[in-house]
């Protein structure tokens, strides 16, 4: 009984416990307080996209100014991305990555503290934009050139003021964080696993988080140095994105996409990770063809590198470079097509338990294949050259970030919140949320693709009666009512259950991986003794001694 | 099928009932292509659809737990032969959509301009579209007219489209699809409708303030018709004697210095062409209706239709506003 | 659920990983790369295309003298750790030296020309597209080397103080791969601006 964590109870004044997660160098506490962080701008977030979609329930509306809503749109769009999805999904893996490895932390503790405070900073940042006095003719307040900031829109000539000073300073601040995360999770994953843990044996969990780290790196650096370069021609004169003086605004497009596309990979690649621990768990089966999914991620990674000028098929480019892009594109389809049969594969024949995690993983699996293959009609330049820049690749990506990014966070929520904190989170509650948010989720983003269809491009204010969109764009408002009730219902079920939750064990999911293998919440230094594994599955092999994994890889 | 219905329901001709920016409804060569290709893929699309959702339906039925069960299931790791399938299959997919996708790529793209094509030069500013007839010597604002196409002798107009400012997008959906205006990077595109009337559409790069009512208006006229139109617009500005003060106004105000009125001013760039303004159905680049009301008000303070518009209010008492609009609303 | 007994049969073979401070300093390398990529784009990308001001063979210089300077502080720093790994200090804080002073040899090489270029020539990054480009992308580097700069005049501070032994010879080597990565651009760098460029 030498390793049972043994729980050490020290009465802490309010200010000690403060410090204690100000100065933490725990990739747990980090992990939560990433996670953390991005829920409360999710709820921000939430907010900005509700009073947009008042604007945009009725033509001609009058609830929101031009300027206003060219804000939200622009604030939306850079905290989701930036501020929501990257931090919650850093923070997931840094909580579980060490834990999955049988490490005791990351492999650069202080780095780790130093990235999440670079995030944290970043959002302020941005949001002090909001605070930040209106300046010369309000120029001074949150920016409004949209989440890609095309120049020459973001010239000071365009832009006069801070507004877009704002957006590029706290992404270049948020940017180093995240590239120190990516450091990170490389660093610990190649250097810090346990005894027999070779990197055919790890959770695909660290093999996505790899994946996404190697990602980050050559992802976020490309938008630093075209943040660097627009900073370079707003304050000192230069010429980078200055058509006057022959510049290219087409280039930063470039430099933008080459960031862009990757990023939602970086975006999407940890929930694919999500996914393929809850699946297998709650099928009971283990994940079918492990190797395949570890190849497919590899490739998505090199692929998604090159498909980047999908989203300019409109600016211009020769026949031949949009032809390019088309196969690229629709290439890196391919082995993400392929990850949603493996995914498949492991439910078929399992004993399948519909808890929440399960329920989440499914609806994930259904809207993933749907916007994987809107994204194959956008991949069709032509068809793009209609749907582009229309309100069908809001619907088509939104299908993507909250139909399946979403999805599978909310599903590692309810897979992961008792190992956390060592409560089970109400399954009733949990029911509700998924439920309700399912129809808040398609109400919205389905019928969303109607207007797109029917010629109503993005990021407009306000649109005109007589061009059939009103209905699609009433449901699709009315929509994000029950997304906002299921929202409230999670959070309060996160709260409640740290109080009133069921108390577990080490293992409330009967689960393979080593996390489960430690108190749930695990010791500061989660292991006793490093573990020494033998399989993928090392739980499995000591549940069944008999019939262990090793025999079969 | 849910799919293929709704497409069949969007998909309609002549004055869509649906929609007037229907991407579905194509009534011109470009975008006809696109739409064809995109129907088929959607057959293909549609058909994965429906396979992969069925499999997912029927496992999420048929693999459930049964209560008071809990043995596990065998455990299977691996399949060489179906993975080996299902990463071929979508590979043969892929290559047959790449191949049409292709094709259709440059027939669009590289189509080679024909004789008795029209020449248009659309310029987009923030927030408004000039358009220039090379082969007319004209400059026109917001309206862009155009003679129909007869599939059998085209003529159709072949769009060059800068900007004088930031990126702008070309979108009208039932005649093509868009292409943007980028500063410092001219493109073209093209169109043949094959029906005459009006085919709308807007600004589909977020441009500014007004991106949303930066609208736009094709009349696609019978040959006759638009050669008409092109003579009418090609006179000089109508001298009514009736409203010479609007006129003189006009020049003392400084309204010259942003906008042409061919006969009395015509060195102001900055704003539309005003020499024929009378004669459009709509100012404010397609979002107020042209009428003397309307332009009185916009005249007074555009920031009442358009707030963010690049012209400002103007400094004109009562007296000077029902003068100018009176003498602007005489531009036939 | 002990986690000791997942240690049944396990591998007895010597459990190897690579370092930490070599894979983190890769990574750093890898995303610096990227970073410079860009901006060695968009320098090929406007050769020629300035509209207006003096063009690169009108008024660059070639640096062969700091260049030389720099690359040989490649091969310094590297016997510098060579030496400290053998435990022999002194040595190691000579060729450390000469490192460091190479470095800021090349430094002050660069804003020689530098001053040159904005006081005689009147050529700033707000002249013309290749003055956008080449002050950019040499001050990134530059930048870089300066970072370098600071990393290594604290070491040699430290070995000063006695306090940098055959223990850190791993740390140092970690450090040194920055400084040849540094070099390594200005490879890059300058093939670039006064070889492809001009």
């Amino acid at each position: 009984m030498a390793s049972e964590a043994i729980p050490l109870t020290i009465r802490k004044g309010p200010l000690a416990v403060v410090y204690e997660w100000l100065a933490t160098a725990d990739h747990k506490k980090i992990g939560l307080m990433y996670i953390v962080y991005a829920l409360l701008f999710l709820v921000i977030m939430g907010i900005e996209a509700i009073l947009m979609r008042i604007q945009l329930a009725h033509a001609n509306s009058t609830f929101l100014s031009p300027q206003v809503f060219n804000r939200l749109f622009t604030m939306h769009g850079t905290t989701g991305v930036f501020f929501v999805a990257m931090p919650i999904l850093f923070g997931f893996g840094n909580y579980l990555v060490p834990l999955m490895i049988g490490a005791r932390d990351m492999a650069f503790p202080r780095l780790n503290a130093f990235a999440f405070w670079m995030t944290a900073l970043g959002g302020l940042l941005l949001y002090g934009s909001f605070f930040a006095g209106a300046g010369v003719s309000q120029a001074g307040i949150a920016p409004d050139v949209g989440w890609f900031a095309y120049a020459p829109l973001t010239a000071t000539a365009f832009s006069p003021g801070h507004s877009t000073d704002y957006w590029t300073l706290s992404l270049l601040v948020a940017g180093v964080g995240s590239i120190a995360g990516g450091v990170n999770f490389i660093a610990t994953i190649l250097c810090m696993r346990c005894p027999g843990m070779t990197l055919s044996r790890m959770p695909l969990l660290a093999w996505m988080n790899l994946v996404m780290g190697g990602l980050v790196l050559v992802t976020i650096s490309p938008l630093t140095a075209a943040q660097l370069m627009l900073m370079a021609d707003r304050y000192l004169g230069a010429h980078f994105f200055d058509t006057v003086a022959g510049g290219s605004v087409v280039m930063w497009m470039h430099f933008f996409w080459i960031f862009g596309h990757p990023e939602v990979y970086v975006l999407i690649i940890p929930c694919f990770a999500f996914i393929s621990e809850v699946i297998p768990v709650f099928s009971r089966k283990a994940m079918f063809g492990y190797p395949a999914m570890v190849a497919a991620t590899v490739s998505i990674g090199f692929v998604s590198l090159g498909v980047w000028a999908h989203h300019m098929f409109t600016v211009g480019m020769p026949s031949y470079g949009n032809a390019f892009f088309v196969l690229t594109t629709m290439v890196v389809a391919v082995p993400t097509g392929i990850k949603i049969f493996n995914w498949l594969a492991t439910m078929w024949g399992g004993k399948i338990r519909f808890a929440t995690p399960m329920l989440f993983a499914v609806g994930f699996l259904f809207q993933f294949l749907i916007g994987g293959l809107t994204g194959m009609m956008l991949a069709t330049a032509p068809f793009d050259w209609q749907l582009g820049n229309s309100y069908f690749v809001v619907a088509h990506f939104h299908y993507i970030i909250v139909g399946g990014i979403m999805f599978a966070i909310f599903a590692a929520f309810y897979y992961w919140y008792p190992k956390m904190t060592g409560r089970m989170l109400s399954e009733t509650l949990g029911k509700w949320h998924f439920w309700l948010f399912l129809i808040g989720f398609h109400l919205t983003f389905d019928f969303m693709h109607i207007p797109g269809i029917l010629g109503m491009p993005r990021r407009v204010y306000t649109y005109e009666a007589g061009r059939g969109w009103e209905t699609w764009n009433m449901i699709s408002s009315i929509g994000t009512v029950f997304q906002a009730v299921a929202i409230l219902i999670f959070v309060y079920n996160m709260v409640s259950s740290y109080f009133v939750g069921a108390v577990v064990g080490n293992d409330p999911w009967d689960a393979w991986t080593l996390e489960w293998a430690t108190s749930s919440p695990p010791p500061e230094y989660n292991f006793a003794v490093v573990p020494s594994v033998r399989s993928r599955r090392p739980l499995w092999d000591l549940k069944h001694p008999d019939d262990p994994d090793w025999k079969y890889e | 099928m849910f799919f293929c219905g709704l497409i069949q329901t969007l998909a309609s001709t002549k004055s869509d009932p649906i929609s007037p920016t229907n991407i579905f409804a194509p009534d011109s060569t470009p975008a006809n292509s696109l739409y064809h290709l995109s129907i088929f893929e959607l057959e293909i699309l549609g058909v994965i659809f429906v396979v992969v959702f069925s499999l997912l339906a029927y496992a999420v039925v048929k693999f459930r737990q049964r209560k008071e069960d809990d043995s596990e299931p065998p455990q299977i790791y691996g399949s060489n032969q179906m993975e080996l399938a299902w990463t071929v299959l979508p590979v043969l997919i892929v290559v047959v959509l790449f191949l049409t996708t292709a094709q259709v790529i440059h027939r669009v793209q590289d189509a080679r301009r024909p004789e008795g094509a029209i020449e248009v030069t659309a310029v987009a500013h923030q927030f408004w579209w000039e358009y220039r007839y090379p082969q007319y010597g004209l400059v026109v604002a917001n309206e862009l007219h155009v003679p129909v196409s007869d599939p059998s002798h085209p003529t159709p107009t072949f769009l060059g489209l800068l900007s004088a400012d930031v990126d702008h997008s070309f979108w009208v959906p039932r005649l093509a699809g868009k292409t943007d205006l980028i500063p410092n990077h001219p493109n073209t595109t093209w169109i043949d409708p094959h029906e005459t009337g009006i085919f709308l559409g807007q600004c589909a790069q977020y441009c500014g303030t007004q991106h949303a009512k930066m609208l736009l208006r094709v009349y696609v006229q019978s040959r006759d018709d638009f050669d008409r139109w092109v003579h009418d617009q090609q006179q000089d500005s109508a001298a009514d004697p009736s409203v010479a003060a609007g006129r003189a106004l006009f020049v003392a105000k400084g309204c010259f210095a942003c906008h042409t009125v061919r006969g009395v001013m015509a060195i102001g760039r900055i704003g539309p062409d005003l020499t024929h303004v009378a004669s459009r159905e709509t100012i404010g680049a397609g979002s107020v209706p042209n009428t003397p009301e309307n332009m009185r008000r916009w005249v007074h303070d555009p920031g009442t239709f358009k707030p963010g518009s690049l012209m400002p209010p103007q400094d004109l008492n009562d007296n000077e506003l029902d003068q100018i609009a009176s003498y602007l609303m005489t531009l036939h | 659920m002990s986690a000791t007994g997942a240690s049944m049969a396990a591998n007895d073979a010597a459990w190897d990983l690579p370092s930490r401070g070599r894979v983190g300093m890769y990574c750093l390398i890898v995303a610096e790369s990227a970073i410079f990529t860009i901006f060695v784009v968009a320098y090929v990308f406007y050769i020629g295309k300035s509209l207006s001001g003096p063009a690169p063979r009108e008024i660059l210089h070639v640096p062969i003298f700091s260049t030389i300077c720099l690359l040989s502080s490649s091969l310094t720093i590297h016997w510098a750790i060579a030496a400290l790994r053998k435990g022999k200090t002194a040595v190691f804080g000579v060729f450390w030296f000469i490192t460091l002073a190479l470095g800021t040899i090349f430094i002050a090489a660069t804003a020689r020309e530098w001053r040159h270029l904005i006081y005689q020539e009147d050529f700033t990054i707000q002249t013309n597209l290749f003055g956008t480009t080449y002050y950019s992308l040499v001050g990134l580097h530059a930048s870089h080397v300066i970072v370098g700069l600071i990393g290594l005049a604290i070491v040699m501070i430290l070995a000063l103080l006695g306090k940098v032994k055959r223990e850190q010879s791993e740390r140092c080597e970690v450090f040194s791969l920055y400084w040849h990565f540094v070099d390594a651009v200005w490879v890059i760098v300058f093939t670039t601006v006064y070889i492809v460029g001009r």
